[in-house]
């Protein structure tokens, strides 16, 4: 692929005491590209995207994004960067003490509050009405459900217009039904934003619909790499198991 | 090699330090009561090491646009509000219980009527300000504590970091100004209820006009009495803030953190005021 690469991860190491979670993980991904990461429960997908945007610091190993190197930004550079990234929480993270408009309000003030000319009403709508839900602008977290706390999310992500998603699990805890509106959201949104994303999920549905190409994550790096026609031809056991 | 973000603290790299010393006492044969005290004193100047670095990074993000205003008026309000109540019924109480059993003794040498003045100087000195900082670091600290942690337990916290809006600034700065703030006032009204207090009690045992019960309660007051409490109770309220937030912020994944969080922040907030006092104390007797 010629695309450009968006974020390129080299010999990652992560480790949490004598448990090794990350043991030189490689990634890459590239411009306009949705990738899927598969992997079972505490195999370190999450870590590796966390790592993505140092929530989590690797023992070892390189992370450029966007043409920076994220493991050597101090703190305002890095903050910087973060606006360029959105990620979007297992279970939404929403600021509880806050209504709908508020959350999406939230990262404009924060970040971009000497931008006296910004449209912040127009902004927050257009995010809203990106997930479908514009009528929900006035609720408070707690009257939401699961699936439309992680819209509301997605919708916070994209209002500072990122260039890459970070989807951590986005229809894990949902029923099948929500979870297939999740997953064309998401492709819907590289459509409409333009984005790259990397998608860390269980649910091969979500995978089927929502990524180019996947991933899966097995002694903390990547055993199999396909898309998904061609892992659901593939025979191995460690493969099959996903699409059981 | 890169800093380390401070809500991120790296505790497997900390205790494979602890871990080492343990393994070098092992060597040398030392008993296991030891072992636990070391791992005990290396997490105790851990956490100090860590709450000094993330006292620079909050003072730092005081000073950093965008100003919260708005959170810092809400919490001061807050906090304030909600403790109130209970500092103005504990002052009243102290103060009136304070005359009631140190009329007797004064009476025994004839000197009842220093009672205003001797109430105002350990109430307004000592009693208010500690007793007042110990109730905001029960209920004040304790609050920022598990409010904080319930946000990094649900990834809040995270969420605000990943998006660059910085919530040391929002969520931390904000509540340590609004205590800093808060704590004095809270002081002031402790130590008004408390001379009223002592009024009553006063004219329980002899009828005292007002005039005269101020009058002898600032007789034995001055200027030296009333700067030293009043900075220390500033540093109180920066403290109840400060710890409240850190214990928060550190807080671990589960549920049950924020509890601990909850706990941790009331002990170690406790112990820093009686530090904070000792050392004015010690100041100003030098003075």
């Amino acid at each position: 692929m010629d695309k450009e690469e968006v974020i390129v991860a080299k010999k990652l190491y992560k480790s949490f005491d004598k448990n090794h979670i990350l043991r030189g993980i490689d990634l890459v991904l590239h411009k306009g590209e949705n990738l899927g990461v598969v992997g079972k429960s505490g195999i370190g997908k999450s870590v590796l995207i966390k790592c993505i945007v140092r929530l989590i610091e690797p023992d070892a190993g390189e992370i450029d994004v966007l043409g920076t190197n994220v493991l050597e930004c101090n703190s305002n550079e890095l903050n910087e960067l973060r606006k360029k990234v959105g990620y979007l929480f297992q279970g939404g993270a929403l600021y509880d003490s806050m209504s709908v408009r508020e959350n999406l309000f939230f990262p404009i003030r924060r970040t971009q509050f000497r931008d006296k000319k910004l449209d912040t009403e127009e902004l927050i709508e257009r995010s809203l009405r990106s997930v479908g839900l514009l009528d929900a602008i006035d609720k408070m977290p707690s009257e939401l459900s699961g699936g439309m706390k992680k819209r509301i999310a997605l919708a916070r992500t994209l209002i500072l217009k990122p260039e890459i998603i970070l989807y951590d699990e986005p229809t894990t805890g949902l029923d099948a039904v929500t979870s297939g509106e999740i997953s064309e959201l998401i492709l819907k949104i590289r459509e409409e934003y333009n984005t790259a994303a990397i998608i860390i999920t269980h649910d091969m549905k979500c995978a089927k619909i929502a990524t180019d190409s996947i991933k899966i994550m097995d002694e903390g790096i990547f055993k199999v790499v396909g898309t998904y026609d061609e892992l659901s031809r593939n025979e191995e056991k460690e493969v099959r198991d996903y699409f059981i | 090699m890169y800093k380390y973000s401070l809500n991120k603290i790296n505790y497997p790299t900390y205790m494979a330090k602890i871990n080492v010393s343990v393994a070098k006492l092992r060597i040398r044969g030392k008993p296991k009561m030891k072992e636990e005290t070391l791992t005990f004193y290396n997490g105790v100047f851990i956490d100090l090491g860590e709450l000094v670095l993330f006292t620079g990074k909050v003072i730092k993000q005081m000073f950093q646009p965008p100003f919260e205003f708005r959170e810092f008026i809400k919490h001061g309000f807050l906090l304030g509000n909600k403790s109130l109540a209970l500092v103005v019924v504990t002052g009243f109480i102290m103060g009136l219980v304070l005359t009631m059993q140190m009329n007797p003794v004064l009476a025994d040498f004839g000197a009842q009527t220093l009672l205003p003045g001797v109430i105002a100087v350990s109430m307004v000195r000592e009693l208010g300000p500690v007793i007042t900082g110990l109730i905001c670091a029960g209920k004040i600290s304790s609050g920022i504590a598990a409010e904080i942690a319930a946000m990094t337990v649900t990834e809040q916290i995270d969420a605000m970091e990943v998006s660059g809006t910085r919530p040391l600034s929002f969520v931390v700065a904000s509540r340590v100004m609004a205590t800093t703030l808060v704590v004095p006032i809270l002081v002031i009204f402790a130590d008004a209820f408390s001379l009223f207090g002592a009024f009553l009690a006063v004219n329980v045992f002899e009828e005292t006009s007002v005039t005269l019960f101020i009058n002898r309660s600032f007789s034995l007051m001055g200027f030296v009495d009333l700067l030293p409490s009043t900075l220390k109770t500033v540093l109180f309220g920066f403290f109840i803030g400060l710890i409240g937030s850190y214990k928060g912020y550190t807080a671990g994944k589960g549920t049950e953190s924020v509890g601990k969080a909850a706990n941790s922040a009331v002990v170690a907030a406790s112990l820093t005021i009686f530090v904070i006092d000792l050392v004015f104390v010690l100041i100003t007797s030098i003075l």
